[in-house]
């Protein structure tokens, strides 16, 4: 186990620093300059160049990676003369058009995309896999049909389309509930959830109807190993079979893929939080893109994309935990 | 019994019925077809059957003859499937067909038990061993958790699986085969069935192990007085194993009698055919002659994979165990042999052995980790690709799976004709000769245009045949060519070989692990054991006179046909088990 | 791009080699109702982009025309007149704020969003099977590396990829070409995978071996005897993986960083709309009820041309539910063809699935 969790960080790493030098090169190494913007309006060709001192960017590209992966470790120094602005480690940049280092403003943002996602994740876990569950141990019967329509239209509904309609019924025409506002939980416990139902719902739509479909081909495919069979010629009631053997076997894929659906969404759920208006990572995004700010976009791609890879090798040790045939020597 | 289409010489026909564990009369089971009309498609026609206390039944058939079908409907698992059961099943006294839900629930698993062909997969591999019998054992009686769990403890150990007591918290990956059978045994046995139903429990098992499970099967019956109904396509297990058999063909019974009078006066025509088929270890081939010009020789041939992860083998040392560098598992290792000119070569070995291996790197699909491989004297084991280029058309291959050796997108023709195209030649000439090769082989060259799945299993192998003939090779591997097949099929194709040897002139090495068949048709044989050729000489001497003791184990565990000498033969295996204990008081080395 | 094109063309046409085989898939198709009705929307939907620029002149409008007398500058720009201003000369309405005409714009848009979506998947589809062909039947080095490389794309937030690299690509690169781009290049790793598996499970069959024993030169068997096998998965996937794409450029636009007006996109409409559904909710149900036929369309014919072409491993599911149902499948399962039982009793355990 201990080897298995060992290999497992390694190739972990490995992976995060490719990721890295990719993301690093792919917005660094393009035509634009991010001195100019930083710089800000009326801006000469002296300022520019210390302003370009300080970002690095007139170090070569090769530098300029070093530099960030330094301070990422050690934290860095942006040092033009006399003024000088430090980030401290781990620094995932330093934005010059906020003033202010990427990692504060991101770590300012992650409660919302975590409150989302929670939430979220327990409405499409017990919505999805019940769905998925009962369509498969009902199969071919009325149920089945009208859960498979209902997850099929679940599917083709796109999320920020939920949202927008969940709003226009519920706080436009119905008036039930407050337009959501994001409320820190800490503020406000009751606030909080009742500002996050509609977002809850509208991003946990389309996981609950996916998790559905895997559940239920996951479920029938179980059913259908031979094992089950001994079961049925052993006189195991069908309860038994279900709850007992079949339902570790079809829920291990969909462990897997949770932890790995969690993780892209912990970088930004850009649509629901663009939808309802909440100031989480994916709008942090976008308002960076459209001023080019190129710091803060690597650093929230970069931020993104290491749940992403962190999620999952824990999908694998939980895969490996599930199953007793994976073996973890 | 008064159909007469049935040759009934049973000599249970005159018991009593209350006295039958087993009793079915007129079973019919008949699936609906997928097109609209209503169709439906009968797999079992009116059978009968039964089976006293102790007795045991060989149902005998080949594939699609309704014998599985028919062993499932005793448990009554065709319900709620869409299949149409008519006729009485009684089981233990119970009427199957009209039993409630309940009841046969109460009756499955706890007066009769079933034993399946695959162990791996009729295991859960979620669960360990122990716990899925002990589940078992407490629904059927109520047990207590610990009682159950003794009570799994101790069957495994009656199956003969060492150290049951430690062994029962494994799960079904960490048993090997033949334990994952006696495990499933066990599970049979849990509760003290009226009746096992076994339905083909060996047909995936290497020979020497298939000899101790049917041992196995046979003590437990003569301990326990429970009924054994053998589902089988193989007239040697049977023969060995029951007292009586009933053979199957397209869903009706067609013969029915002790098992030594059916196997040694076959009174149907369809049986005589099957029994006649079934190749005999005593049958050797008409010799032909060969000098000692060999065409292709092998030195120290080795090729060594990756082990799958958590299996044995050489360990990676240091840093590269810690990355996960995996240990070698040597599939073929220090081989030599030679194949002369015009003769057949025979290799045989259990699954593991490395004979296909071997195979594929003498006709150099595979390159060989280390060794030559010599081609008229040249060798050819490192050449590339472009190299190899004249050499193909010497070397053929005929392959074990009718399904996957043929691409399902192109007709026939086209695939026997691609070497051809392949070589140059026009589309017109490769035509034509296609047409004649098919024929040669026993096809219609009117066939050309059809596709693989219109063939049968037989007739793919042959379409396989004329393949390899195409480029008019001088050397063919086959590889386990009849093994996919039933047993008369088998006897087809195996001739056609023999023929086209003559004809073409062709040497061949034919790999099976079945050691009759290869008796049949080689010259010498080598006996293959985990990588190494462990003996190897002329047929008549391995077989008669074998040295290795590993050989002499293989022989004396295939089954044969008279059933006196299988008894015979049982004794002698048990006299060796026996030995085997007292000699090393450890497990025995062929408890696989 | 265009290399990759030959290559599935290839695929297809020696599909087209087997007039049973495809007629069969035909037959099953048809007989899955939703899927022909999915089949017909599809169809109605591509004649609707086709034919914008024809029936924008049918009605007399375009999508760029502002028309600030037909919207209340009193209210901020909401439409005069029921349902978002319908009129005989505005079919559908015009746009709060400047008074567009919105079908001209739904016309246009189902261009770009469909357009967008069918060339993104293309390119998806054109990589993944370049890289996928490459990894499956290059040497060990490449595979892993290349493999590596598909573990790594499919990790990526793809969304979060997407915005980012909008950033970084100057201001008059046309849009709908851009969004085609990014979206095709962020999704090349699933499909790379399904070919690579398949490339590699058809390498291990008997048959390629054969024709290498043949002579068959390495590309000789690569165009022969797998490429063909890939037609039936690839063709899936593409469908399965449009309406995605579809979401995608949707949710892309939606977020500001797509297609940008004058142009218009479902998803750019959407965008929009957010001001003003509480005002002229028909301009957000237009748009957002296309998108959402358009997704479940597609879906709904990919789902039935992968049950199409495998009943069998569809069926293998329908099997199972109910009790001992192994036993047929087992009798199914040893019948071959001619040998004993007819071929029909292995369909008769597995007859194709109509729903799902």
């Amino acid at each position: 186990m201990l080897r298995f969790l060992l290999r497992r960080s390694v190739s972990t790493v490995l992976v995060l620093l490719v990721l890295s030098a990719v993301v690093f090169t792919l917005f660094y190494a393009t035509p634009g300059d991010p001195a100019i913007l930083a710089c800000g309006k009326g801006c000469d060709g002296d300022r520019l160049a210390v302003v370009r001192h300080k970002l690095g960017t007139d170090l070569p590209l090769w530098d300029q990676y070093w530099h960030f992966l330094r301070g990422l470790v050690a934290g860095r120094d942006y040092d033009a003369g006399a003024d000088t602005t430090h980030c401290a480690a781990p620094c995932f940049g330093y934005s010059f058009q906020y003033d202010q280092p990427v990692l504060g403003m991101i770590t300012a943002r992650l409660p919302v995309d975590v409150s989302l996602t929670l939430g979220a994740m327990v409405i499409w876990m017990v919505v999805g896999v019940g769905t998925g569950l009962l369509s498969a141990l009902r199969r071919g019967g009325a149920t089945e049909r009208l859960l498979t329509g209902l997850t099929l239209a679940g599917m083709s509904t796109p999320v920020f389309l939920i949202g927008l309609l969940l709003m226009m019924a519920f706080c436009s025409w119905l008036g039930w509930l407050p337009f959501p506002q994001y409320t820190p939980i800490a503020d406000d416990p009751a606030r909080w959830a009742a500002n996050l139902v509609l977002p809850w719902l509208s991003l946990a739509l389309i996981s609950a109807a996916a998790y559905a479909r895997m559940t239920r081909s996951s479920m029938l495919e179980t059913l259908a190993e031979d094992h089950i069979r001994t079961g049925r010629a052993y006189g195991l009631p069908e309860r038994r079979i279900v709850a007992g053997h079949a339902l570790r076997g079809a829920l291990t894929p969909v462990i897997t893929l949770l932890a790995i659906d969690v993780g892209g969404m912990l970088g930004g759920a850009t649509l629901t939080e663009t939808v309802f208006g909440f100031d989480g990572l994916g709008r942090l995004l976008v308002n960076a893109v459209n001023h080019i700010d190129l710091p803060v976009v690597v650093g929230v791609t970069l931020f993104a994309a290491f749940f992403i890879v962190i999620a999952n090798a824990v999908a694998d040790v939980l895969y490996a935990v599930a199953d007793p045939r994976v073996a973890l020597a | 019994m008064t159909d007469d289409l049935l040759t009934d010489r049973s000599p249970s026909g005159g018991q009593p019925a209350g006295d039958l564990l087993l009793d079915v009369r007129d079973l019919r089971v008949s699936f609906p077809t997928a097109d609209a009309e209503g169709g439906s498609v009968t797999a079992v026609d009116g059978l009968s059957l039964s089976l006293a206390r102790g007795r045991s039944l060989g149902l005998v058939g080949e594939s699609g003859s309704g014998k599985s079908t028919a062993a499932f409907a005793l448990l009554g698992m065709h319900r709620g499937t869409g299949a149409e059961v008519t006729g009485t099943v009684r089981v233990a006294g119970t009427d199957v067909n009209a039993a409630s839900d309940e009841e046969l629930r109460r009756l499955r698993g706890n007066r009769v038990a079933m034993v399946f062909q695959d162990p791996l997969s009729a295991l859960d591999p979620f669960w360990s061993v122990g716990d899925q019998i002990a589940e078992v054992y407490r629904l059927h009686t109520g047990a207590s958790r610990r009682a159950a769990r003794a009570r799994a403890v101790e069957v495994l150990d009656r199956v003969g699986i060492p150290d049951a007591a430690r062994r029962a918290g494994a799960h079904p990956h960490e048993f090997s085969g033949g334990m994952r059978q006696r495990a499933l045994i066990a599970m049979a046995l849990a509760c003290e069935p009226d009746v096992l139903v076994a339905d083909e429990p060996t047909t995936a098992l290497d020979v020497t192990v298939q000899a101790q499970i049917l041992d196995l099967l046979h003590d437990l019956r003569e301990e326990t007085g429970m009924g054994l109904l053998l589902v089988t396509h193989d007239l040697g297990v049977v023969a060995g194993a029951t007292d009586e058999v009933l053979v199957m063909q397209g869903g009706r019974a067609v013969e029915h009698g002790g098992t030594e009078d059916v196997l040694r006066a076959p009174g149907r025509p369809y049986t005589r055919q099957l029994v006649e088929a079934v190749p005999r270890l005593e049958a050797r081939r008409t010799p032909v002659p060969v000098g000692d010009d060999v065409l292709l020789r092998v030195e120290d041939l080795h090729r060594h994979y990756p082990a799958p992860r958590g299996s044995g083998g050489e360990r990676a040392p240091g840093l590269g165990r810690l990355l996960g560098r995996r240990p070698q598992h040597r599939a073929v290792d220090g081989v030599t042999l030679d194949v002369r000119r015009g003769e057949t070569l025979g290799v045989v070995g259990e699954s593991g052995s490395g004979k296909t291996t071997l195979g594929r790197m003498m006709v150099r699909l595979l390159e060989p980790t280390s060794g030559r491989i010599l081609l008229d004297g040249r060798d050819i084991s490192r050449d590339g690709e472009r190299a190899l280029r004249p050499v193909r058309r010497d070397l053929q291959m005929v392959f074990q799976d009718p399904v996957s050796s043929l691409n399902p997108r192109r007709s026939v023709g086209d695939s026997v004709a691609e070497p051809l195209l392949a070589g140059g030649a026009d589309a017109a000439a490769a035509r034509s000769e296609v047409r004649d090769l098919l024929e040669r082989v026993g096809l219609p060259a009117s066939w050309y245009d059809r596709y693989p799945h219109e063939f049968s299993g037989g007739q793919r192998q042959r379409v396989g045949i004329a393949r390899a003939l195409a480029v008019r090779p001088r050397l063919i591997v086959c590889d386990e060519p009849v093994s996919a097949l039933d047993v008369s099929t088998q006897a087809q194709v195996v001739g056609l070989l023999g023929d086209l040897q003559r004809e073409f002139g062709l040497t061949l090495v034919f790999i099976a692990h079945d050691l009759a068949v290869v008796r049949q048709v080689s010259d010498r044989v080598a006996v293959m054991r985990q990588g190494q050729v462990v003996e190897w000489g002329d047929a008549d001497r391995v077989y008669e006179s074998p040295q290795h003791p590993y050989t002499r184990r293989l022989l004396a565990a295939v089954p044969v046909l008279d059933p006196a000498e299988a008894a015979s033969r049982r004794r002698a295996r048990r006299a060796l088990l026996a030995l085997d204990r007292s000699a090393d008081g450890a497990e025995p080395a062929a408890v696989a | 791009m265009s290399e990759t094109a030959t290559v599935l063309d290839t695929a297809t046409a020696a599909g087209a080699a087997e007039p049973r085989r495809r007629g069969r898939v035909w037959q099953r198709l048809r007989r899955n109702r939703a899927a022909m009705a999915a089949l017909a929307v599809v169809a109605l939907l591509v004649l609707f982009a086709l034919a914008a620029p024809l029936l924008s002149a049918l009605e007399g409008q375009d999508p760029t025309t502002f028309h600030s007398d037909l919207v209340d500058s009193a209210t901020g720009g909401v439409p005069t007149g029921s349902f978002g201003g319908v009129s005989a000369d505005h079919w559908l309405g015009v746009e709060p704020g400047n008074g567009r005409d919105v079908f001209a714009r739904l016309a246009h848009g189902a261009r770009v969003s469909l357009g967008v979506a069918v060339g993104a998947t293309l390119v998806q589809v054109a990589l993944g099977t370049l890289v996928g062909l490459a990894a499956g039947l290059g040497n060990r080095l490449a595979d892993t590396v290349l493999s590596r490389a598909m573990d790594l794309v499919i990790a990526f937030p793809e969304l979060v990829f997407a915005i980012a690299l909008m950033a970084i690509v100057p201001e008059g690169f046309p849009r709908p070409v851009l969004l085609m781009l990014v979206i095709g290049v962020l999704g090349w790793g699933a499909p790379a995978r399904v070919v690579r598996a398949q490339v590699l499970s058809l390498r291990g069959l008997d048959y390629v071996a054969a024709a290498r024993l043949g002579g068959s030169g390495r590309w000789r068997v690569a165009r022969r005897e797998i490429l063909p096998g890939l037609a039936a998965p690839v063709i899936t996937f593409a469908l399965l993986r449009l309406p995605v794409n579809v979401a995608s450029e949707a949710g892309l636009s939606f977020l500001g960083v797509g297609v940008r007006p004058p142009s218009s996109s479902w998803g750019q409409m959407l965008s929009t709309a957010t001001t003003w559904y509480e005002t002229d909710p028909t301009y957000v149900l237009l748009p957002a009820g296309l998108l959402f036929v358009t997704v479940l369309a597609f879906t709904v014919l990919g789902d039935g041309l992968r049950t199409a072409l495998d009943p069998r491993a569809a069926s293998r599911l329908r099997a199972g539910t109910r009790r001992g149902n192994a036993a047929p499948r087992r009798a199914a399962s040893a019948a071959r063809p001619g040998a004993g039982v007819p071929a029909a009793a292995a369909d008769a355990a597995t007859p194709p699935r109509t729903e799902d």
